[in-house]
């Protein structure tokens, strides 16, 4: 999907297929097709078959941490059933590299085991450009499937300008298509921000950097350090601005880390770094999915912790295809990443908890959905699962505030749905009675024409008006 | 052989109810063609105006009053089956036809207006009542429950069909119902001096059987328990249009003592209504001395009979010295006997003994 963003409309095409004819047993193939920016040939075998490709060290807002979990996938399918991943990709320039590789799992390097190159004819948009990849896994498909469905339906939610097919072992396709074709802006990339740094950004930094003294490495290599900073900053770590980086020893790299943590006069980091959704994309994806009677979307302003940026994203649903499950649905997501798993630990569990939705007209029983969407470069975690975010009190203020703006507007709705209920029973009620006054007044008058009463009917309407 | 000199008008009656009621009807006409919301205004039945009246000697509603408005959604409703039962009420009065409290319930239903149950559809019978002034006997609406007068008195019907038939009252041996067609009656003649209602049913048939009517000339009436307001009328009527003392017997037991009670001075729901009493009724048995001087068979006073007599003992319809006297007794003997208690000293001891003496005493 990353690789799709960058200005590029994604489809995505998932299948998972029994391996054994008869489609029943544990082993799968798993099929992923994309039409994104395609991996360069010669980066092919390195960017999935090791860990850890890579070094760069810049930031930007991206789906995975480290880019293990295509790696990571592949490995699986490897232990589990011995089997060579294939792998299929073009740039959208002439050629499409097809690549079946295994992982040497001591060396951590690729084993090629076949490659091909095949034409990449031109059509009428242009060269076919994206990744396709194929490999075999041992799982259980009927056990997870309740999660992976509500995986991909959430993906589609949290991605309503993307077409994404699954199609499941018996055959049966899940479709989602997009309803829009806004996409939100691609993320920049930043430099690290110095209150988010560790030992080992740091040292990597010093590796490549051509800064020959302190003052220099400050202002190039970290995210709104200008000279003025820099100068103050090394003056409150005591560290030599001429000092060479390179010639740092590792209780000083320490030491470094330790200074900026304490130095309280950075700039905070600005979010450009981050791609949010937006409060229409994000409306657009709940609406699409979950056709609720009220949505309202949030977007909160960007934020930190720890030095890293963050934005919160909420929305809140209202009836249509959302359940009435006796407690309020918990829709999470990180960097447009679906949590599925463990919602209990999850810090928007705890501040969906928290709230008394009373005050907010919601009850149990109500067909009410919370949406929260955390983007940062740094989601923090609780677990290496990556599925529960842990409750850093910026962030959990955030999602909080972010929450009660919407059910704020979930509260004007419904009670504007209230009062237009109430009026119409009231109007109905004074034009059941009304006429009645009027009929059994005249007979017992003994008079011959009832009285016009429409006047009444129309002062019942904004006596109503009036009172709320 | 008294006769009837206030001569009591059935259509006299009729004639001023549906003027009320018309009345009521040009009132809230007027408002809806001035563009307001129909409202009335009434005496509050709230118990905190509801007094008891020296002068009246009954219970009577106070100043307080309520306004009641369509306007008001919370009124709406009610307003509504008062109006519709306010236009029954007319028509019923005015084709003389008669209804019961059962029947209003249902014949809304005919209306399409919905009472949620016949305890709705009284109480707005009782607003109709308080807005009018009138009990809903006079616009023709009766209770399910009838007692009976036997005796030698001859009515004249005023019902559509009868109009203008006599009867004597002594023509069916097991009394004449006080219904409808009875209480709106003109009382032409008696021989009778006295009226004797008793609580009892068993009691009347014995009184007929031996003949009380004549020994005693008077008119018997089998009250039912509680009397129903049209007997309690009715009574009235013969006390005040024929001049005939009225004596009351019941059980001897803080129930029965308020059974004549009511007939007397009426009861705290009917604060609203006058003419349902008659003040100089007497209550003239079976009182509390009576167990001890007439040695008669008795049971112990349960927690509940005690608590009622120190409810009755604070009354103000109790203050005379008959009932402090009578409560004074039951409180020391602990002890309360019904009527048919006599009967131990045989079925016509009652007739034979008891009635002569305390009718000579009353009268003295």
């Amino acid at each position: 999907m990353d690789a799709s963003e960058v200005g590029v409309l994604p489809d995505i095409y998932v299948r998972l297929s029994h391996d054994d004819e008869a489609g029943e047993g544990n082993i799968y193939t798993i099929r992923v097709a994309d039409n994104g920016s395609g991996i360069p040939a010669p980066q092919i075998p390195l960017a999935l078959c090791q860990f850890l490709f890579g070094s760069k060290y810049k930031l930007k807002q991206a789906r995975g941490t480290f880019g293990l979990g295509g790696t990571m996938a592949i490995l699986y399918g490897q232990v589990t059933t011995n089997k060579s991943v294939q792998i299929i990709s073009s740039t959208g320039e002439s050629r499409i590299y097809e690549y079946r590789l295994m992982i040497d799992i001591q060396g951590n390097r690729p084993i090629i085991l076949d490659r091909k190159v095949h034409v990449n004819k031109q059509e009428r948009g242009g060269h076919w450009h994206g990744t396709v990849i194929e490999f075999h896994l041992e799982g259980d498909y009927y056990k997870a499937m309740p999660k992976i469905l509500d995986y991909v339906e959430q993906t589609a939610i949290a991605n309503p300008y993307a077409n994404i097919v699954f199609v499941d072992p018996k055959g049966r396709l899940y479709k989602f298509d997009r309803t829009t074709t806004n996409m939100p802006p691609p993320p920049k990339e930043t430099l690290p921000h110095p209150h988010g740094v560790d030992v080992e950004t740091i040292q990597r930094i010093i590796r490549i950097t051509e800064c020959k003294n302190m003052l220099d490495f400050l202002k190039d290599n970290f995210h709104r350090v200008g000279e003025q900073i820099a100068r103050q900053f090394l003056k409150f770590a005591k560290i030599d601005q001429d000092k060479d980086p390179r010639r740092l020893n590792p209780d000083e790299v320490v030491e470094l880390v330790q200074a900026m943590k304490n130095f309280n006069d950075f700039l905070p980091p600005d979010a450009s770094c981050l791609s949010p959704l937006g409060e229409d994309l994000l409306r657009a994806g709940i609406q699409k999915e979950l056709e609720p009677e009220f949505v309202a979307t949030c977007q909160r302003k960007p934020s930190t912790y720890s030095g890293h940026p963050f934005i919160v994203e909420t929305a809140i649903a209202y009836g249509g295809k959302i359940p009435s499950k006796g407690e309020i649905m918990l829709y999470r997501f990180a960097n447009k990443i679906p949590l599925v798993y463990d919602e209990s630990a999850d810090v928007s569990w705890n501040v969906v908890k928290s709230i008394n939705w009373r005050r907010y007209r919601v009850t149990p029983e109500m067909p009410v959905a919370a949406f929260v969407h955390l983007c940062s470069t740094k989601i923090p975690y609780k677990t290496v699962g990556k599925e529960i975010i842990a409750d850093r009190p910026e962030i959990s203020r955030e999602i909080l505030n972010g929450i009660r703006e919407v059910a704020r507007r979930l509260e004007r709705h419904l009670s504007k749905q209230e009062r237009v209920r109430r009026e119409q029973k009231r109007l109905s009620i004074f034009s059941i009675y009304l006429p009645k006054i009027a009929e059994y007044s005249t007979k017992l008058s003994g008079k011959e024409k009832t009285p016009n009463i429409d006047v009444l009917l129309r002062r019942a309407r904004t006596l109503e008006q009036e009172r709320d | 052989m008294s006769k009837n000199e206030i001569k009591f008008s059935a259509k006299e009656r009729r004639k001023q109810v549906l003027t009320k009621l018309g009345k009521l009807g040009h009132e809230l006409y007027a408002q809806m063609e001035n563009g307001r919301f129909p409202y009335i205004f009434m005496p509050s039945r709230s118990t905190d105006n509801i007094y008891y009246s020296p002068q009246f000697r009954q219970y009577i509603l106070g100043e307080k009053r309520v306004r009641r408005s369509s306007g008001n959604i919370r009124h709406l409703r009610p307003f509504t089956q008062l109006v519709w039962s306010a236009y029954f009420a007319h028509e019923l009065t005015g084709n003389q036809k008669t209804s019961t409290l059962r029947d209003v319930y249902y014949s809304a239903q005919a209306y399409d207006m919905s009472f949620k149950d016949q305890a709705e559809s009284d109480n707005i019978i009782t607003d109709v009542e308080t807005v009018t002034g009138s009990s809903r006997e006079d616009f023709n609406i009766f209770p399910e429950e009838s007692s009976a007068i036997f005796g030698d008195l001859t009515i004249e019907y005023t019902i559509p069909n009868y109009e203008g038939r006599r009867l004597n009252l002594t023509s069916h041996p097991d009394g004449v119902m006080i219904g409808p067609a009875l209480t709106s009656a003109e009382l032409v003649e008696t021989s009778a001096d006295i009226v004797i209602a008793i609580e009892k049913g068993g009691l009347f048939t014995r009184f007929i059987e031996e003949r009380v009517h004549e020994k005693f000339k008077a008119l018997l009436i089998y009250l039912r328990g509680q009397a129903p307001r049209s007997t309690r009328y009715f009574i009235r009527r013969l006390n005040q249009e024929m001049s005939l003392p009225v004596y009351i017997f019941s059980d001897a037991d803080p129930w029965g003592m308020h059974i004549a009670m009511v007939i007397i001075s009426g009861s705290a729901n009917a604060a609203h209504l006058r003419e349902l009493t008659t003040p100089d009724a007497r209550w003239s048995g079976v009182w509390a001395s009576d167990i001890v001087g007439y040695k008669l068979p008795s049971d112990k006073l349960t927690n509940l009979d005690i608590k009622r007599l120190h409810e009755l003992e604070k009354d103000p319809r109790y203050k005379d010295d008959i009932w402090q006297r009578e409560i004074d007794v039951f409180m020391k003997i602990q002890k309360k006997c019904e009527l048919e208690a006599f009967s131990r000293y045989g079925l016509t001891h009652i007739v034979d003994k008891y009635l002569p003496e305390r009718l000579k005493e009353m009268e003295s």
